[in-house]
């Protein structure tokens, strides 16, 4: 399925619309760290927790559980979500 | 994940031609200050003279760099602890004094706990110190949350040291998941003996000096003599709160430490501190954050005084900056202010925004959270503005190019 990557996490992908597949979005994450090493842990913590200021977006609507299901249809948002200067 | 081979991803620096470009202009003798802030870390070259200044950078624009040091045991390799307000704590590595850059296979992490437990996790690698000169791809790293771990290979690949992360009893003087102070306590100064790489230090924002002689497998608290806040209990080790503790080059039995409460000096095998800051003048006391000694002579130490009264402004006293200087143990202090603002500047330092270069006379540094760098040619008789308008600056190191 198509992943939107954020600005922060370009340096990884290089592209904003990268392809990764998993049934969960904790599996997806880690499909996409197997083409991108280094980037999963970026977005989760090695307690497997989102970090703070990480957000995903399923068919647009929030996921806040890695065990989130995902079909192969689905579109994925990854989403910076900062606050301050 | 965490863990796993992975291979190197390279990360390409911002305005890569003019860096590369730079690169090639290091010359042999320059010197190097090492500058980290909040929003991206410099390379500031400077020649023979220390009179001119190039700044190389800015590396890493918009990530928060909290410490990045050059391998003084092959003068060419760079770490760099680093985050963003987005993304989790990772260390880069660059190999050709930062043309490049690198991201480590695996950055310090504490372990997974089952399910049910409230784990830990790296906020931020706080603190690097490259180990014995015998051990040449050996690093420490200091976490917040209060960690300490270590890489064999050059940086690459991060494990918890020696046990100490999880042992009960240092666990509760770290402080528990996610505390201590709000925006979390550090385990920073890792100091490794010149003499024996077994025999280190480190200290705890809050928690106290700590000692190991047999390579971490036993360590002990190294307080005595250490004072806390008024009216806390000082058996209490959460209540002890080292700024920096720093190993005089020339006499590794010899420490200075600024603490939140004063400042001390410890002459091993000796194991209580003694509060030299007592000497300081009344009006100006003996709270700070960073301290820096003197390559060759153990006598002689640089601090840079901040107003620790009512609220903690940690400010320079009355808006007035300047660096006190002991050339007699702490015996005594000399205020060392030529060159600097002479009012209205309410500066603060970091505890590691102050650091000593290796030449004769001695090159003193400092920089500010209002983002200006400061250096002395002569031991402190003058203080000259390098650079301004950086952003809020973490972390200053000195090197000499090989």
């Amino acid at each position: 399925m198509q992943v939107y990557i954020p600005t922060p996490l370009r340096s990884y992908t290089t592209e904003p619309f990268v392809e990764a597949q998993g049934p969960t979005l904790g599996a997806l994450l880690t499909d996409l760290d197997r083409r991108f090493p280094g980037i999963r842990f970026r977005m989760v913590d090695e307690q497997e927790r989102m970090r703070r200021h990480i957000r995903f977006f399923v068919n647009g609507l929030p996921a806040s559980d890695l065990a989130h299901g995902l079909h192969p249809a689905d579109e994925v948002f990854i989403v910076q979500a900062l606050s301050g200067g | 994940m965490v863990g796993k081979k992975k291979t190197k991803k390279v990360v390409k620096p911002a305005r890569k031609s003019k860096l590369a470009l730079r690169a090639r202009m290091q010359t042999k003798g320059d010197n190097l200050v090492l500058v980290s802030t909040r929003k991206g870390a410099w390379l500031f070259h400077g020649d023979s003279t220390r009179k001119n200044w190039r700044a190389d950078g800015p590396h890493f624009l918009g990530q928060i760099v909290n410490h990045m040091v050059l391998d003084p045991r092959d003068g060419k390799t760079l770490l760099a602890a680093a985050s963003t307000g987005h993304l989790g704590p990772t260390i880069f590595r660059s190999s050709d004094l930062g043309r490049s850059w690198t991201e480590v296979n695996k950055p310090p992490a504490f372990q997974k706990v089952g399910d049910g437990e409230q784990g830990r996790s790296v906020k931020r690698s706080f603190w690097l110190t490259p180990a014995h000169a015998n051990e040449p791809d050996v690093w420490y790293a200091g976490t917040s949350p209060q960690g300490i771990f270590r890489s064999e290979d050059g940086g690459q690949n991060w494990e918890a040291f020696s046990g100490l992360n999880d042992d009960p009893q240092y666990r509760a003087w770290m402080g528990t998941e996610q505390d201590g102070t709000p925006d979390g306590p550090m385990l920073h100064s890792i100091i490794v003996d010149p003499r024996d790489p077994k025999h280190l230090y480190f200290g705890m924002s809050s928690g106290g000096v700590h000692e190991t002689t047999d390579g971490g497998k036993n360590w002990r608290p190294l307080v005595d003599g250490m004072e806390v806040v008024e009216g806390f209990d000082v058996k209490n080790m959460a209540f002890h709160d080292p700024h920096c503790v720093q190993l005089c080059p020339s006499n590794p039995d010899r420490l200075y430490q600024q603490n939140h409460c004063g400042i001390y000096r410890l002459d091993r095998p000796s194991k209580t501190w003694q509060r030299v800051g007592r000497a300081m003048p009344k009006e100006i006391g003996d709270i700070g954050f960073p301290m820096t000694i003197h390559p060759r002579d153990h006598d002689v130490a640089w601090v840079f005084p901040m107003d620790g009264q009512t609220v903690w402004p940690r400010t320079s006293i009355n808006g007035e900056p300047c660096v006190y200087a002991t050339r007699d143990g702490g015996r005594s202090w000399k205020r060392s202010a030529n060159g600097l603002p002479k009012s209205q500047a309410w500066w603060t330092v970091k505890r590691q925004a102050m650091a000593a270069d290796g030449c004769n006379p001695v090159g003193l540094y400092f920089g500010t959270t209002s983002g200006e760098l400061w250096m002395s040619r002569d031991e402190g008789g003058r203080w000259d503005c390098v650079a301004r308008h950086l952003p809020e600056i973490y972390a200053v190191e000195t090197a000499m190019l090989k």
